[in-house]
């Protein structure tokens, strides 16, 4: 017998069950599968569009990022500058070839060096644009691919992140459903990073630190505004 | 790994005179409570989400064997592939088939309890491969050639004056006079260090939090961002997970993640928590070319339908410990194998046998704080209570034990002569402790008054207290 069907085998054993095709057991799993249903959502993130914008950004704060608000796409280029600038960073970052990245219109910042395409480490600067967040925790979610390379979320010092004000939601449940939407049911992109902060460490004496394997910082640049 | 469970006692006597020990558990103590109860403090819902976690583990467990069907189908729908392994050696074989089909020399591992329960590090060493630990913690034990002391701060037993030394004997190649006095220094030191492995490794390990049958995913959540290097930048990710970690579906990883990373660190979220799904796709410009997935029982499956069935309930959060007297005294490595604190206590003796492990279910003063705080609601007093009882079936406790045992059990189960008895031996054994009115020897416990004196009887039995109250309480309603 193979492992499988011996790890099987035991586990039907123990759980009693039966080969029957409608076994409650099998309806059950299906059912579930199927219409995975609603758990427990709390409160705090169930708020209207500008009250979800205000609790993201004040929970991603919390968990030691920083947070920008640009009226519209065009704004972003100058709130990187400055971000930069204030940090002595070099007016360099890369980015991979999200079409809302590559609408930015970048080139009004002269001074600013725009590369596309995944990170080998050598980047201080990537630019990521997330697919959703989710206001109750301050958490950003973003999709692997060639839009947003893996990479650029977990290789530089700073990595900051464009989130449309409308793609901010209330809890981690309705951004699932959005992908389920965009990627087809049960179906998923490679690698879904729901990232809250920058990256940290407690294992000398509890002690939080900033800045383990990934970014030192996390600064997400919200478009669209209240209102919107 | 040696297990020195049977040698508790020993254990725990050297770990009390452990000054370096004693110090780092302050923090333990000092931490992890108050955290905890700040964010749970912060969601009014907390209660509800762990009665929905527990029921969502239970469910999984009832249907295990569907879920798990489910979930192989779905990984390989993503052009993952589902190894099942039996036992530990079963689990290294597959890794290192593997690692040897892809020539690997090196491999860099996130943080997982799995692989240290089947001591994969020292195998693969063995056989030629070069095991790299990327969480700070397990880096910093894996330089001391050690184990970790805590299933989420593995190296929660250790100063930083500890880990700085470490780094001094390790890092030869860095200057000799560098600072290192600062906890972030350390970090730093080991970030830089660290970031070239990634790179170098053709092998990347982890473990899950979770696995989704809903769409053949693994979830890892973390805080470092290791992890995530780790299954990102190695051409091959393995992922190593026990049966028990399927949910469902994604809805259900996020009820259950609301109370892990609560109940761990008192973060709302940790600061990274990814779910993977196969391998690099046509449209990926990074990411693994392969994904392989070991489903492994090691015990499980002998857990379920029996009275420790709710421990597959765990999800490794570590606020047992954290809130165990016991633990903050002796801090992990007393209890001798890989599963420290209150759930050491239980799966311990299911995994390595209560032959072995009887002293951990005894080393418990029931004060309940496990049970109270776990998100899962396992009932680890009860648990620990079930070995207790199967120790003394099996006769494996000492003589003393069982006679003192089997008196006491005696006189227990004939309520009229235990309280006739009792109600003659109070006042006389209160007179028998001097003007003092306590203990300095006790026969049979001469361990225990060794520390302190018992207290000598009052007077009254708690029976008779009791029933005065009740006579009083009657009065007062009349």
């Amino acid at each position: 017998m193979s492992g499988r069907d011996a790890i099987l085998s035991r586990i039907r054993n123990a759980v009693n069950a039966s080969d029957d095709e409608d076994d409650p057991r099998r309806v059950a799993v299906s059912a579930r599968l199927d219409f995975p249903p609603r758990g427990v959502i709390p409160a705090r993130g169930q708020l209207g569009h500008d009250g979800r914008i205000e609790l993201f950004s004040k929970m991603a704060e919390k968990a030691a990022a920083t947070v920008d608000h640009a009226a519209s796409a065009a704004d972003v280029p100058a709130l990187v500058s400055a971000y930069l600038r204030k940090r002595n960073l070099g007016a360099r970052l890369r980015m991979g070839s999200d079409r809302r990245l590559r609408a930015i219109p970048w080139v009004d910042e002269r001074t600013l060096q725009v590369m596309i395409g995944p990170t080998e480490g050598s980047d201080e600067v990537t630019v990521s644009h997330a697919l959703g967040a989710i206001a109750e925790t301050g958490t950003l979610a973003l999709a692997s691919g060639r839009d947003n390379p893996t990479t650029l979320n977990l290789l530089s010092e700073h990595h900051i992140v464009v989130v449309d004000a409308a793609d901010i939601a209330g809890d981690m449940e309705t951004v699932l459903d959005s992908l389920r939407e965009g990627y087809g049911k049960g179906h998923m992109p490679r690698t879904l990073n729901f990232i809250t902060g920058p990256s940290r460490s407690g294992d000398i004496e509890q002690t939080l630190l900033l800045g383990a394997h990934g970014p030192r910082a996390l600064h997400v640049i919200v478009v669209g505004g209240k209102g919107g | 790994m040696q297990i020195t469970s049977p040698s508790f006692k020993e254990n725990a006597r050297e770990a009390l005179d452990d000054e370096q020990l004693q110090r780092a558990m302050r923090h333990v103590r000092g931490n992890f409570v108050g955290r905890r109860q700040a964010a749970i403090d912060a969601l009014p819902e907390f209660e509800e989400l762990r009665d929905n976690a527990r029921a969502i583990k239970d469910h999984v467990l009832g249907h295990l064997d569907l879920y798990l069907e489910a979930y192989e189908r779905k990984v390989e729908e993503a052009g993952g592939t589902v190894h099942w392994a039996e036992t530990a050696a079963d689990a290294r074989g597959i890794v290192l088939d593997i690692c040897r089909m892809n020539n690997a020399r090196t491999v860099t591992k996130g943080k997982s309890m799995m692989t240290e329960e089947i001591e994969l590090n020292d195998f693969l060493e063995a056989s030629g491969i070069r095991p790299v630990e990327t969480d700070l913690g397990e880096y910093i034990i894996q330089l001391r050639g050690e184990h970790p002391s805590h299933i989420t701060a593995p190296a929660v037993h250790l100063n930083k004056d500890q880990v700085e030394s470490d780094f001094r004997r390790a890092h030869t190649d860095l200057p000799a006079d560098r600072d290192l006095s600062e906890p972030v220094q350390l970090l730093s030191e080991a970030r830089q260090v660290l970031r070239q492995k990634y790179f170098e490794a053709d092998v990347g390990i982890t473990g899950a939090n979770f696995l989704v049958a809903e769409t053949g995913s693994s979830i890892i959540v973390t805080n470092e961002g290791n992890g995530d290097l780790t299954q990102t930048l190695p051409r091959v990710h393995i992922v190593i997970a026990s049966i028990e970690k399927i949910v469902p579906t994604l809805d259900d990883a996020a009820q259950i993640v609301r109370v892990l990373a609560r109940s761990a660190t008192g973060q709302d979220m940790t600061a990274y928590t990814t779910v993977s799904t196969g391998p690099r796709r046509a449209n990926d410009l990074d990411g693994p070319q392969d994904y392989h997935v070991i489903l492994l029982d090691n015990g499980r499956t002998s857990l379920l339908g029996t009275e420790f069935q709710d421990m597959l309930r765990c999800i490794r959060c570590g606020a047992c410990m954290n809130h165990c007297p016991v633990y903050h005294t002796i801090g992990g490595h007393a209890y001798g194998w890989v599963y420290p604190g209150p759930i050491g206590a239980v799966l311990t003796p299911a995994l390595i046998g209560i032959d072995k492990a009887g002293h951990l279910p005894n080393a418990s003063t029931f004060c309940g704080r496990c049970e109270a705080v776990c998100p899962m609601r396992i009932p680890l007093p009860k648990m620990m209570r079930h070995w207790r009882e199967r120790e003394f079936e099996r006769g494996l406790n000492p003589k003393v034990a069982r006679y003192g045992l089997k008196f006491w059990a005696w006189f227990a189960k004939r309520p009229s002569i235990y309280r006739f008895v009792t109600y003659l031996a109070m006042p006389l054994i209160g007179v028998m402790g001097g003007p003092r009115r306590r203990f300095r020897f006790l026969p049979f416990a001469l361990g225990w008054v060794k520390y302190r004196d018992l207290p000598a009887p009052e007077g009254r039995t708690f029976l008779q207290q009791w029933r005065d109250r009740q006579t009083l309480n009657q009065d007062a309603r009349a």
